[in-house]
């Protein structure tokens, strides 16, 4: 198996699938894309399922991602046939051909003359006999010619670059237009105004071949757009997520938001998981021990133990289900759940009215049962602040201390409830920090029967919470200055 | 180190050939790997269900390219001190009171205490060096003259914070001791790392290796591999058994059977004398494929009907290689 040089061209190709594959939902990390290079160059494009299995050990790192690699390779690599219309020209070994040498790295020096340039200056001009040169590939039924020069034309009119449905047909019309489509329309024309009934014979087959030749460009284009398009789709998706207001989700949303939540927790619990040291008592740490018995000839009387030091980020949160804040409860709790995940020593709370402590349910149930059995508990009802601060003190108010973070998550809607200021003044008393999450605006803080504002003073941050965007930075912060 | 890989490796049918002669039945994909990891000296990590054959497959590899094997097992709580070096402490503690006698007779003639300092510092000091060094697993595999299998068992199993230690000597084939420097590698070895999942690994450690899941085997595959590890087991026999073990995995089941089970169940048939597959002997010995009680109860309900499946499965390929 040689190793084939990498080009210019190879490098393009292999380029474009790691686009695709991106896109896909393949993760593929600048290094990973080095390596794929290496890859390639070493395994060769000879054995197509080599360079399919190589690349995917590679790039792909779970097995699903194994399975979309795999997908979107075969997508990439196949090259259908052009079958002509009523033909029923049976596939030829030809029809393999494409597949194997017909990737553009090939294709311009084999087809380039023909497929691109040619076509379109040339048709016309030439003699009843001769016709276009697209013309002469149909009828030859040259399918080997055919796909490479569609190949080539996608390649110079930049189909890769696709990113909506709507383009299809743009770069289909495109595509064809390179390949010398003027061309033969005009020579269909022509031979369809000439006397001689063999040629309108020949006009006939022609037409028929043009209009299936143009179905095969749209689905080409189409093919291009689920493999270069499915990432901008899902760009322009998630991104819209990110920064819409929880409360105008709908259910739909909900499932992809979920895995955007989990996306960040999973970050977030990497990114600061390793800050919380395991306590390692009775491992002697030698190195220290000899140095502090120099002084009785190393003769260790002294001990010293190996002992990292832990910080732990005592969180307490108070989550806000009742009705006023339905539409992002469940939302809210989605976040709970993640914070529950994501650190070790973490309280919950959760109330309308009544408060609970919801640590347990969260810990031990998935995560959609665990919002289920919340919600049923003390969800949708009305809200009382003061009740609820009541509650936690005296569930866990003794249990506050300097190194603790309290953060609260609700919209501060009392119902004209007594407030309860002096309780939440005594938790920011207790407490080393007090954050206050709330799904509203800034500018609605206080309106109508918020007491936010009357809050606000024992917290040591509020912030608003509307969007992922918001919560992930939230989150960040949170950790950095908890661990 | 490249002349001698590449000349026994010239493409992955070697690798494949290698592997075969070692018992290790690859399919395509893990031949390829091996390939790719050799010649682009990275580590593969293997995934895959319990008794795929993954730590099987790093012990093939050392028998194929004659490389000693060196193995680490991964258990929460692994440090450095158990995996790298560790330092040979007594023998430290002896050092010093030699040291102690040894300066003591060369400095009784200094005049002064500086004349003593500078004497001391002259004295080369070993304290921590290589002398003093107990090579754990990883450092043993980095000091192999021509090079080593470097098995890294249940990676998993491992904590985060030695996943991160890792990398180091994954991607550049060194480690780094603190009292004595960087130690490289004489000649990289071959990393396996192998993962049953029981945790996600960091991307950083995924982007640093080669990915290979290792699944069940299809029939043709099992059927060699049982040919291979239980030679004395009849054509029809394996055909079956191995139908039967197909089947059993399709069954909802808390824990599928595994090729290593494949493999013993082979063994208790033959030690048995079975000639064929019965519902009698699969309903004895099934406890040798199904390891939970709700499985063997599961798989004893079903052994007529899979049996029988398995029967005329293996019966009709095996009309059909008559023909």
């Amino acid at each position: 198996m040689s190793a084939i040089a990498p080009s210019a061209q190879t490098n393009e190709v292999i380029l474009r699938l790691l686009r695709a594959a991106r896109g896909n939902g393949v993760r593929v990390s600048v290094a990973e894309a080095i390596d794929a290079f290496h890859t390639v160059a070493t395994v060769g494009y000879d054995d197509r399922q080599a360079l399919k299995d190589s690349l995917s050990l590679t790039i792909a790192k779970t097995a699903e991602e194994k399975a979309l690699f795999e997908q979107c390779f075969d997508l990439y690599f196949r090259r259908e046939a052009i079958a002509l219309s009523g033909a029923g020209l049976p596939a030829r070994d030809g029809a393999e051909m494409p597949d194997g040498e017909g990737t553009p790295a090939q294709g311009p020096s084999a087809k380039g003359g023909s497929g691109g340039g040619d076509g379109q200056g040339n048709g016309m001009g030439t003699g009843q006999g001769n016709g276009s040169a697209l013309g002469r590939m149909l009828m030859a039924r040259d399918e080997v010619g055919l796909a490479a020069a569609m190949e080539v034309a996608a390649e110079e009119v930049g189909v890769s670059n696709i990113s909506l449905f709507t383009q299809t047909n743009m770069y289909a019309r495109r595509i064809l237009d390179r390949m010398g489509m003027r061309a033969l329309e005009a020579e269909i024309e022509r031979l369809r105004l000439s006397e001689n009934p063999a040629d309108a014979r020949l006009a006939e087959a022609l037409e028929a071949a043009r209009a299936d030749l143009i179905a095969r460009a749209r689905g080409f284009v189409e093919r291009q757009l689920a493999l270069f398009g499915a990432e901008t789709r899902r760009e322009i998706r998630e991104g819209a997520l990110r920064t819409a207001q929880l409360s105008s989700l709908d259910r739909r949303d909900f499932e992809r938001m979920h895995a955007l939540v989990r996306d960040m927790a999973k970050r977030i619990a990497s990114k600061y998981g390793r800050t919380r040291h395991r306590d390692r008592k009775g491992v002697l740490d030698i190195r220290r021990t000899l140095r502090r018995n120099m002084s009785f000839d190393a003769i260790p009387f002294r001990t010293v133990w190996k002992r990292e030091k832990i910080d732990k980020p005592k969180v307490m949160a108070i989550c806000d289900v009742s009705g006023s804040v339905a539409q992002v409860a469940r939302f809210l709790l989605m976040f709970l759940y993640m914070l529950t995940d994501t650190m070790r020593d973490i309280r919950s709370f959760a109330f309308s009215a009544d408060l609970i402590e919801v640590s347990d349910i969260l810990e031990r149930e998935d995560i959609e049962p665990a919002i289920v059995k919340i919600i049923e508990a003390v969800g949708f009802r009305s809200t009382n602040y003061g009740k609820a601060l009541e509650d936690f003190d005296n569930l866990a108010m003794s249990d506050l201390d300097r190194k603790t973070t309290v953060i609260i998550l609700g919209d501060a809607r009392g119902n004209r409830n007594e407030a309860r200021v002096e309780l939440m003044e005594k938790i920011f008393n207790r407490s080393s920090r007090v954050i206050w999450l709330n799904p509203e605006h800034r500018a609605s803080w206080g309106t109508g029967d918020s007491d936010m504002p009357r809050y606000v003073p024992f917290c040591h941050q509020a912030y608003t919470c509307g969007t992922i965007a918001h919560l992930e930075r939230i989150v960040h912060d949170l950790l950095r200055d908890a661990a | 180190m490249t002349l001698p890989t590449e000349q026994k490796v010239p493409d992955i049918n070697a690798v494949e050939a290698g592997l075969v002669r070692a018992g290790y039945i690859p399919n395509r994909q893990i031949a390829t790997a091996l390939f790719l990891a050799l010649r682009l000296q990275k580590p593969i990590l293997v995934e895959g269900p319990a008794g795929v054959g993954k730590t099987e497959l790093a012990k093939a590899a050392a028998q194929f390219l004659d490389l000693p094997l060196i193995r680490m097992q991964c258990y929460e709580g692994l440090d450095e001190s158990k995996a790298l070096y560790e330092w040979k402490y007594g023998k430290q503690l002896l050092y010093t009171q030699i040291l102690k006698d040894k300066l003591g007779e060369s400095f009784r003639d200094a005049e002064d205490l500086g004349a003593a300092m500078r004497r001391l510092n002259s004295v080369s000091d070993i304290f921590y060096s290589f002398d003093f060094l107990e090579p754990r697993p990883l450092l043993r595999a980095l000091q192999q003259q021509g090079g080593a299998v470097l098995l890294v068992d249940e990676i998993d199993k491992a904590d985060e914070e030695f996943e991160a230690f890792l990398l180091e000597i994954l991607s550049d084939y060194q480690v780094t001791i603190p009292e004595i420097g960087t130690v490289g590698a004489i000649t990289p070895p071959v990393v396996l790392l192998t993962s049953n999942n029981t945790r996600d690994l960091g991307d950083a450690m995924k982007r640093r290796c080669l990915h290979l899941h290792i699944g069940y085997p299809d029939q043709k595959l099992e059927e060699r591999i049982i040919d291979s590890r239980v030679p004395g087991v009849s054509e029809v026999l394996r055909k079956q058994l191995v139908a039967f073990v197909q089947q059993l995995r399709t069954v909802d089941l808390r824990k599928l059977p595994s090729v290593s089970e494949t493999i013993d169940w082979a063994r208790a048939l033959l030690l048995l004398h079975a000639n064929e597959l019965d519902v009698e002997t699969v309903q004895d010995t099934i406890n040798v494929l199904l390891k939970f009680e709700g499985d063997v109860n599961t798989g004893q309900r079903r052994a007529a009907e899979l049996t029988h499946k398995a029967r005329r499965e293996a019966g009709g390929e095996a009309a059909q290689a008559a023909d």
